[in-house]
């Protein structure tokens, strides 16, 4: 409004804002997994770094693409993409040939999150999605692992990585094993030593259990994800592993073990904690939790596959609008006197 | 540093914004000048409008009653100077609405001395006589409301009351006139309690005030007449801490049920400026003329706590008060929940607490993104609202929803939501709207 040659400006109270921003928050999260995606390149060397590249640059290319597509301005720097890209990336094994990467992330991007109306509406973490396409799609692929810290992986490259679209991949040389497999198939405890500093195979960015944890203590203490989550994952499945060891010793892993191996310390940190998929109160949130910590087990323990975490997660994912239904605060006044 | 180890009570959630004092909490209350023209609006309370007993070319005398209270839910008006009524016509108001009020043009060097009427003696007035000479002197609630003090002071039938609380919290970021008030006018406020305890039957009466204001809570604690029930307790610095019903609960631990009044949990609530004023006026029969405005920004060079005059043109305050050049936003009231002007053609009335003005610089309006469900607004809601949940079904037309299943009336709009929204939603800008729009179909038959 024009006002004797001074513009004042109207606007709705409050005039002040606290300064937080979803860019801020998303790109906290990315700082958050790069010590994570750092160990995963030492770990597995070269394949690792092509697998995170492509998985990053797939997702962030296909929403800028779709939203060009759309003719809506452009997604990509709210980094949220950027987040599930990593995510994705992480997820994976890293001898994965580069064009299912690539698949995959395009399809998890455009599937469950542009085709849901983009940041906000995906009830799903799109991360996984991508995962459990090529979970579907690729099974041999998807479980077939490199050796940890092998003394040839920044030299060399897995056959499997460049593998030409559509054909069979070759695994020479590739014949790692993950905790759970060796667990699930062959009744070996890999120690937890190992498993919180990442000396043994799995997904890119699994293995090192520490790492991951700090990042969530990072997040968790910038109020950028509610601890209650992780907490309430890691202690339900704690709690019901460490019941199902004391009733058959021998048939059930010791409660360290299932913390500490397979996607669980990266599923339980940064995928159940997205916080557009997860419920919005604190009660909420620790009934998602103890979801998706029991799905974990029933599906590691009783299932035909080794790990459980992503399907969990998006079960819970697709459970968390009825939790928010279900579970609202108590509002002041109301119920007490 | 203390004050922040210190455990104070209060009440849960809210939130931290800067507090924004400094520049004006060390600096005393200032008279100011008459304006060339000043401009006293009929209603400048909640409920009808005045009746002027003023004629057009009259002349009055400074605190002379211009216009008597219309019915029970209506105040007085008092002259803020000596000088002629020039006429009764409309004049602009906050809203940019017009309303009719007077336009008094001051005496030049006239001794301005304040009329007195028909004094109220606490001792000797029955808790009727109090009321009446309450709306008599024109009392509203000066923290912002500008509800009649009377009306909130008439205790239902049903309802007792055992504790008064004085609301000396001032939780709004740049705003020090009760800070200022409590500093300076212990007397009268001791002698507001006196009036106040009468009126409402209650035994005791606690002085709430943020552990930002520890030097205020020394002074009443020393001045404290040793005959009245008053106690001063400090509270944590948190917004909304001095919205009644978080004060309420941060004191006693009481709730004040959904859509209740304090007087369901037996307290009545009463600012800390609104209790000088009845300790100021009441002993001598006068009435409203000037009330104490913070005028600050960084948009003023010339901040400060005034003692300004009812009807003083918003134009001449901040002129006066050295308003920079630049200024591109003026707000009444503190920032979190005061109101944008859209022309400073307006007067100041008897709920302004405070004009802060912002130059460019501080004001550019972030981008909207789409709400990622982080929570912080849940987490904030003083009233534990799902403000999230609102936000989307405001989105959505869903206003009805709103209101009947997650309390929408409820909402204050204190704006906790809004401040920490990282998605830079207007959270409540929408539940503003959808409030006025239940309430208009609700009274629609």
């Amino acid at each position: 409004m024009t006002e004797r040659g001074r513009t004042l400006e109207i606007h709705s109270s409050p005039h002040i804002r606290s300064g937080a921003s979803v860019d801020v928050i998303m790109r906290n999260v990315v700082y958050a997994l790069l010590p994570v995606a750092a160990f995963a390149i030492y770990s597995f060397g070269l394949a690792a770094a092509l697998t995170l590249a492509v998985a990053v640059l797939s997702c962030v290319a296909t929403e800028h693409w779709l939203c060009r597509l759309a003719a809506t301005p452009t997604t990509v720097r709210d980094w949220s993409v950027t987040i599930t890209g990593l995510l994705y990336g992480l997820t994976l094994p890293p001898a994965l040939p580069l064009w299912m990467v690539a698949c995959g992330g395009m399809i998890g991007v455009a599937m469950a999150k542009f085709l849901f109306g983009g940041l906000g509406y995906n009830a799903f973490n799109p991360a996984l999605v991508g995962r459990a396409f090529l979970q579907a799609a690729f099974p041999v692929a998807m479980t077939s692992w490199m050796p940890a810290l092998a003394p040839e992986r920044f030299t060399e490259v897995p056959a499997s990585t460049f593998t030409v679209p559509f054909a069979a991949p070759v695994y020479d040389g590739v014949a790692g094993a993950t905790p759970l497999s060796l667990f699930k198939f062959d009744g070996q405890v890999t120690a937890t030593g190992d498993l919180l500093l990442g000396l043994t195979s799995g997904s890119a960015g699994e293995t090192c259990a520490l790492l991951i944890l700090a990042g969530g203590v990072y997040l968790a203490l910038r109020k950028m994800l509610n601890w209650r989550i992780p907490a309430a994952i890691l202690l339900t499945v704690a709690l019901l592993a460490w019941i199902l060891h004391q009733l058959a010793p021998a048939q059930y892993p010791p409660p360290g073990f299932m913390l500490f191996s397979g996607g669980l310390m990266l599923g339980a940190v940064f995928m159940a904690t997205d916080m557009v998929a997860s419920p919005v109160t604190n009660a909420g949130c620790v009934v998602y939790g103890v979801l998706i910590g029991g799905l974990i087990t029933v599906i590691r323990l009783w299932g035909g596959m080794p790990e459980g975490v992503m399907y969990a997660i998006l079960l819970a994912n697709a459970v968390s609008p009825h939790i928010d239904a279900l579970i609202q605060p108590r509002v002041f006044g109301v119920g007490k006197s | 540093m203390f004050s922040a180890l210190r455990q104070h009570r209060s009440f849960a959630h809210g939130i931290h914004p800067p507090e924004a004092k400094d520049d004006t909490r060390d600096l005393p209350i200032r008279q100011f000048p008459f304006a060339p023209v000043m401009i006293v609006p009929l209603q400048q309370h909640i409920g009808k409008p005045a009746l002027p007993v003023v004629r057009e070319g009259q002349e009055v005398e400074r605190g002379q009653c211009i216009a008597e209270p219309d019915g029970f839910l209506s105040v007085a008006m008092h002259a803020p100077a000596s000088g002629l009524v020039q006429r009764i016509a409309l004049a602009p108001g906050i809203s940019g609405r017009m309303a009719p009020a007077i336009y008094l043009k001051p005496f030049p060097g006239s001794s301005q001395e304040v009329s007195d009427g028909t004094p109220c003696d606490v001792a000797t007035a029955s808790a009727e006589e109090i009321l009446l000479a309450i709306q008599q002197a024109g009392i509203v609630g000066l923290g912002g409301a500008a509800f009649p003090t009377h009306v909130k002071l008439k205790v239902p039938a049903d309802k007792t009351i055992d504790t008064l609380i004085i609301n000396g919290v001032e939780c709004e970021p740049y705003l020090t006139t009760d800070h200022r008030v409590m500093l300076e006018q212990q007397a009268d406020i001791f002698t507001g309690i006196r009036y106040l305890l009468k009126v409402t039957g209650a035994a005791r009466c606690i002085i709430g005030v943020e552990a930002n204001k520890l030097d205020v809570a020394d002074a009443l604690r020393a001045g404290l007449p040793g005959d009245l029930p008053v106690t001063v307790e400090v509270v944590a610095v948190k917004y909304p801490q001095g919205a009644e019903k978080m004060l309420i609960r941060a004191l006693l631990g009481r709730e004040v049920p959904s859509g209740g009044l304090p007087s369901d949990v037996s307290v009545v609530t009463v600012n800390v400026a609104t209790t000088a004023e009845i300790g100021r006026l009441l002993p001598h029969g006068r009435g409203i003329q000037e009330r104490v405005i913070t005028i600050g920004g960084p948009a003023i060079s010339k901040k400060g706590n005034y003692r300004i005059p009812i009807g003083t043109p918003l134009r001449f305050a901040l002129e006066y008060a050295g308003m920079a050049a630049s200024t591109s936003r003026v707000f009444l009231g503190g920032p979190m929940m005061g109101q944008a002007l859209p022309s400073l053609d307006i007067p100041i009335t008897k709920g302004t607490s405070g004009f802060i003005a912002f130059t460019e610089s501080q004001t550019r309006a972030p981008v909207e993104y789409p709400c990622i469900h982080c929570a912080y607004c849940v987490d904030a809601c003083p009233l534990f609202l799902n403000p999230s949940q609102l936000g989307l079904l405001a989105r959505a037309g869903q206003v009805e929803r709103m209101a009947d299943e997650f309390h929408l009336l409820d909402c204050f709009e204190c704006g906790s939501c809004s401040y920490v929204c990282p998605a830079h939603i207007p959270l409540v800008q929408r539940f503003r709207a959808a409030k006025g729009l239940v309430r208009k179909r609700r009274a629609a038959p």
